[in-house]
């Protein structure tokens, strides 16, 4: 299918999403739009499935000016999307979510047989099996995605969306749904790819658009460098790797021995994990979501009772200890889910500055808030961490993903702390921010603190972590040296020990790992410059080989 | 510009009003996805709902009233019984139906207003104003125990207890003003404190339960209603209580009698005057102190406000307390000031009542004290209304039942008043949020 949007531009009240945004994806071509958190690339992939009307602009489907009303309307034009978010029911078997909607009816009854087919002739056409009576809930996420993908190919979708699907898998799997575009993308299936990663955008993508606040602000090939990419994204250069010197470890800080943490049927959620961190190192822990990491920082802060197994920090034992004093004893902590966990969202930025502040001295006075100090403390954090807001008394609920989760930093990061735990602490931030986050966690890392970062992006392992812990099912893998490949640390993600892992890799390296050996050759390459010198031109010049072309 | 549509999860079905686009599999897929929804995703669900309800506008608020207004003239004209024999020969003279339609309504409500505010129509000064107290004096149980509710529901507790609260403040203040010999001041400030507690100790029950074993506030309160109902049925029956005339209790002490604020024979007393000046406070409590702040925060987001070291369990108790304790003290205002003895009925319909004047006044503290004299004078103007325009004192029952169905359903009112949907704001960040603000502009 050949797509074509015209100046698609679609507002909320006074705010323009997307405006005039025009791009054409060509039948069997893989189509990356890039973009950060925020610059309306879910918007236009919104609007093309039918969930939005576009104030003004046209879809042509193989140059027939399209109207969509609904999701059924772009399904029925050949429209297929994968969410970031699956839309699977977790109960329902393979088969059953497949059909789920167009449900085949033999005497009455929804036709399972029929539907098993269409899985199996689905999947194996995409050159993969998935057992169509397995429940959805027992299956991995990798296996979870393909079922999306099945079931929107199911639906004849000749133009598939895949909105961020990277963002849970690890680099093999990564691989494997690269495998599957490729497939699609030569039976003639189009693909748009959305995306804020730029080394799988080179390793997948035919064509790239790059969107920022809402406008198509120029378009790539492949060939492009990740920093061409990157400041075309943020509208300036940006440096991409953390400029941080080897750690200088001093004593340990804190100490994790053979923890246990079981879930409310018993079963061990994390698994006899040991590890020490000293003061002045940052200990990435990496791991596919939900492998144990959460439960591991919540029994480090003490709202997760272990079932055995101790955590010490400065040579004190935390067991018995509420939130309250382990705060005060100097931990700082960043939860993953920063709307669930890490704000109220309907309080300002000034309450949300001090919530774990909150009782003593100077937020609270004889019982009461000091107000003066509240704003004063809120204006000088909103400048210093740049959280974007009309005023420092909007609700927090109101700002962007990115701007809560500065302040949620800004607020950990406002007192004294011997030890911080952040999980996740840059998702959905633009890449911008990620780069200032980054460069103050490595500086409290240097002022002497001990870090432990737990994240499931790997490129931020890399970028930060002076050691690396690999967790999976609940279980320590390894612990390796900062700087391990990504192909090792894909495999250890998957449980597969350090040694093993590092035969393995060397056997064979996915296309990320690969880009990372690129991007290494390439950086030796390049002029040594001082780590303040932007080393990409200006977002705004052309590239000697033009791989990457201006359009505004 | 057309109706925006949710992004992903919320469909165009989560608005009762929207109609209902043509079905697609992908709202079947939603509908999967809320499947998930577990029993505590319910219970948020309830909340997050209260919690839209009290944060919609006080335009939304009057028109709701409004519409109540209109739609109770419609009733009084519908039953009044002069219209209706208008309505026999309604298109021979039409003009006699309306003019006996606009009559009965017009009347009605002047009445209402003349029982409520002033009565012009009074013999003498002291009956044209005594409307007016007597509204403040209904209104002040119901702005103590109002506060209770807001405060709690702000903690994230809905407290349906009020009616038990209510009873045992008044039964230990009873006790205290009857049972003891103080100097003046003295003693009733002891009643005061004695009312406070008996409320908070009574909420405070539901609280640790809650906190403990987590059996919700909500079942636990309206069993101890019940449990508080009986109780002080029998304790009016005790040698210690019981009074005079069957069914009282004896008399409180003068010296802990709440001073009247205006001679005889106004009602009025200084409970008025306790229940503003513990508005305030509780502004201040939930505005400007650090307690409030937990209460706020554990109420908002009880994870959230785990995770930066706020103990939920013990915010819990404590809102519960604070709260019980306000409903005690309108238990208290009302043996203390206006009643003077106990009996089984002296909370009447208070507890409930508050949950009402909560949710009118969005469990703000000044919302709260304009929604209880809204409540009183209604109450104290249905008894004149009857009286003079034969409208029934039910009436009072159907307004006060409209403007909560109305506030409880801000879409319908919206819709017809034509008001824009809000939200549109929220769906995505501002257009400013692209322009960075330098801090310090607004301060």
């Amino acid at each position: 299918m050949r797509l074509e949007l015209r100046g698609i531009t679609k507002r909320f009240g006074t705010f323009t999403a997307n405006d005039g945004i025009d791009m054409v994806v060509e039948s069997g071509e893989i189509h990356a739009i890039l973009g950060e958190n925020g610059a309306g690339k879910s918007t236009l992939m919104n609007t093309l499935y039918g969930l939005y009307e576009p104030d003004a602009g046209q879809i042509v489907i193989d140059g027939e000016p399209v109207v969509f009303t609904g999701p059924g309307d772009a399904m029925r034009a050949g429209i297929g999307m994968v969410h970031q978010h699956f839309m699977l029911v977790p109960v329902f078997t393979v088969a059953e979510n497949v059909v789920l909607g167009q449900e085949p009816v033999g005497k009455g009854l929804i036709d399972l047989k029929r539907a098993r087919q269409i899985v199996r002739e689905t999947s194996e056409m995409l050159g993969f099996e998935i057992d169509p009576d397995a429940k959805i809930e027992d299956l991995p996420v990798g296996v979870q995605q393909r079922v999306e993908i099945v079931k929107a190919l199911s639906r004849n979708a000749k133009l598939l969306i895949l909105d961020e699907p990277t963002a849970v898998l690890t680099p093999q799997e990564t691989d494997e749904l690269i495998e599957i575009m490729r497939r699609l993308a030569a039976a003639g299936t189009s693909i748009l790819f959305i995306t804020h990663k730029l080394r799988e955008i080179r390793a997948v993508s035919d064509a790239i658009t790059i969107i920022r606040l809402g406008q198509v602000v120029g378009s790539a090939t492949p060939s492009a460098t990740e920093s061409e990419l990157a400041s075309l994204m943020v509208g300036r250069s940006v440096s991409l790797g953390v400029a941080k010197e080897p750690a200088t470890t001093r004593e340990d800080v804190l100490e994790v021995r053979n923890l246990v943490v079981r879930d409310t049927h018993g079963v061990p959620v994390v698994n006899d994990v040991s590890f020490t961190v000293a003061a002045g190192e940052i200990l990435a822990v990496a791991g596919v979501q939900g492998n144990g990491q959460t439960e591991l920082t919540e029994a480090i802060l003490g709202i997760q009772k272990p079932a055995s197994g101790s955590v010490v920090l400065r040579g004190e034992p935390l067991e018995g200890k509420g939130v309250r004093e382990r705060l005060d004893s100097g931990l700082a902590y960043v939860p993953e889910d920063r709307s669930t966990d890490g704000v109220v969202g309907e309080f300002s930025i000034v309450e949300n500055l001090v919530l774990d502040r909150i009782g003593a001295a100077p937020v609270s006075r004889g019982g009461a808030l000091d107000m003066r100090f509240l704003r004063r403390n809120a204006h000088e954090l909103v400048k210093e961490f740049d959280v974007r807001t009309t005023s420092v008394d909007r609700a927090v609920g109101t700002l962007s993903g990115g701007n809560q989760q500065k302040v949620v930093l800004a607020r950990e990061l406002s007192r004294p702390l011997s030890l911080l735990v952040a999980s996740q602490p840059t998702r959905g931030v633009d890449v911008g921010s990620i780069e200032f986050l980054h460069d103050r966690i490595v500086s409290e890392r240097d002022k002497g603190a001990a870090v432990v970062i737990v994240s499931t992006e790997l490129d931020e392992v890399l970028a930060l972590g002076d050691r690396i812990a690999v967790m999976c099912g609940g279980e320590l893998v390894g612990i390796v040296p900062g700087g391990e490949s990504r192909d090792v640390l894909g495999l250890m993600m998957t449980g597969i020990g350090p040694e093993e892992a590092r035969e393995r890799a060397a056997e064979h390296h996915t296309l990320l790992g690969e880009a990372d050996l690129e991007a290494e050759a390439e950086a030796a390459d390049a002029v040594p410059v001082a780590p303040t010198t932007p080393t990409t031109p200006p977002a705004t010049g052309t590239v000697d080989d033009a791989p990457v072309e201006e359009t505004r | 510009m057309s109706t925006p549509k949710e992004p992903l999860g919320p469909t165009p079905a989560e608005d009762p009003l929207e109609p209902v686009e043509p079905q697609s599999a992908a709202d079947v897929e939603v509908a999967g996805e809320q499947s998930r929804a577990s029993v505590a995703e319910l219970d948020g669900f309830g909340r997050r709902y209260l919690r839209d309800v009290m944060s919609s506008s006080s335009l939304l608020t009057l028109l709701a009233i409004v519409l109540a207004v209109l739609l109770g003239g419609v009733l009084i004209i519908a039953t009044d019984p002069a219209v209706q024999e208008a309505t026999g020969y309604f298109f021979a003279r039409p003009s006699t139906f309306f003019a006996a339609a606009w009559d009965a309504a017009s009347q009605a409500y002047l009445a209402l207003f003349q029982g409520a505010i002033y009565d012009g129509q009074a013999a003498t000064f002291t009956r044209a104003i005594r409307p007016i107290t007597e509204t403040l004096t209904i209104a002040t149980p119901l702005i103590l125990a109002g506060l209770s509710v807001g405060l709690a529901f702000r903690a994230g507790l809905f407290n349906i207890g009020g009616q038990g609260q209510v009873i045992l403040g008044a039964v230990l203040a009873t006790w205290i003003g009857f049972g003891l010999d103080l100097p003046p001041v003295v003693h009733l400030v002891l009643a005061l404190v004695g009312g406070a507690v008996g409320g908070a100790f009574w909420a405070a029950i539901a609280g640790v339960l809650k906190a403990r074993t987590g059996a919700h506030e909500v079942i636990v309160t309206i069993m101890l209603n019940n449990i508080a109902a009986y109780l002080v049925l029998w304790v009016v029956t005790t040698k210690l209580f019981a009074g005079g005339s069957s069914g009282t209790s004896k008399p409180v002490g003068e010296n802990s009698r709440l001073p009247a604020l205006l001679p005889e024979p106004f009602r009025l007393h200084l409970g008025f005057i306790l229940a503003l000046v513990l508005a305030a406070a509780v502004w201040w409590l939930m505005e400007r102190s650090t307690l409030g702040f937990k209460l706020r925060a554990v109420g908002s987001n009880a994870r959230a406000a785990r995770t930066a070291g706020i103990s939920v369990g013990a915010m819990t108790v404590l809102a519960m307390a604070i709260a019980g304790g306000l409903a005690g003290l309108a238990g208290a205002s009302q043996v203390l000031g206006t009643e003077g003895y106990l009996t089984a009925s002296v909370a009447g319909t208070i507890g409930f009542d508050a949950i009402t004047v909560a949710l009118l006044g969005r469990s703000k503290p000044l919302g709260t004290v304009l929604a209880g004299l809204l409540f009183g004078a209604l109450a104290a103007g249905g008894r004149l209304m009857q009286t003079r325009t034969g409208t029934p004192l039910d009436l009072v029952l159907v307004l006060q039942s409209f403007i909560v169905l109305f506030i409880a359903a801000p879409p319908l009112v919206r819709t017809i008043w034509r008001l824009p949907k809000p939200g549109v704001r929220r769906e995505k960040p501002s257009p400013t949020s692209t322009t960075p603000v330098t801090a310090g502009a607004d301060a």
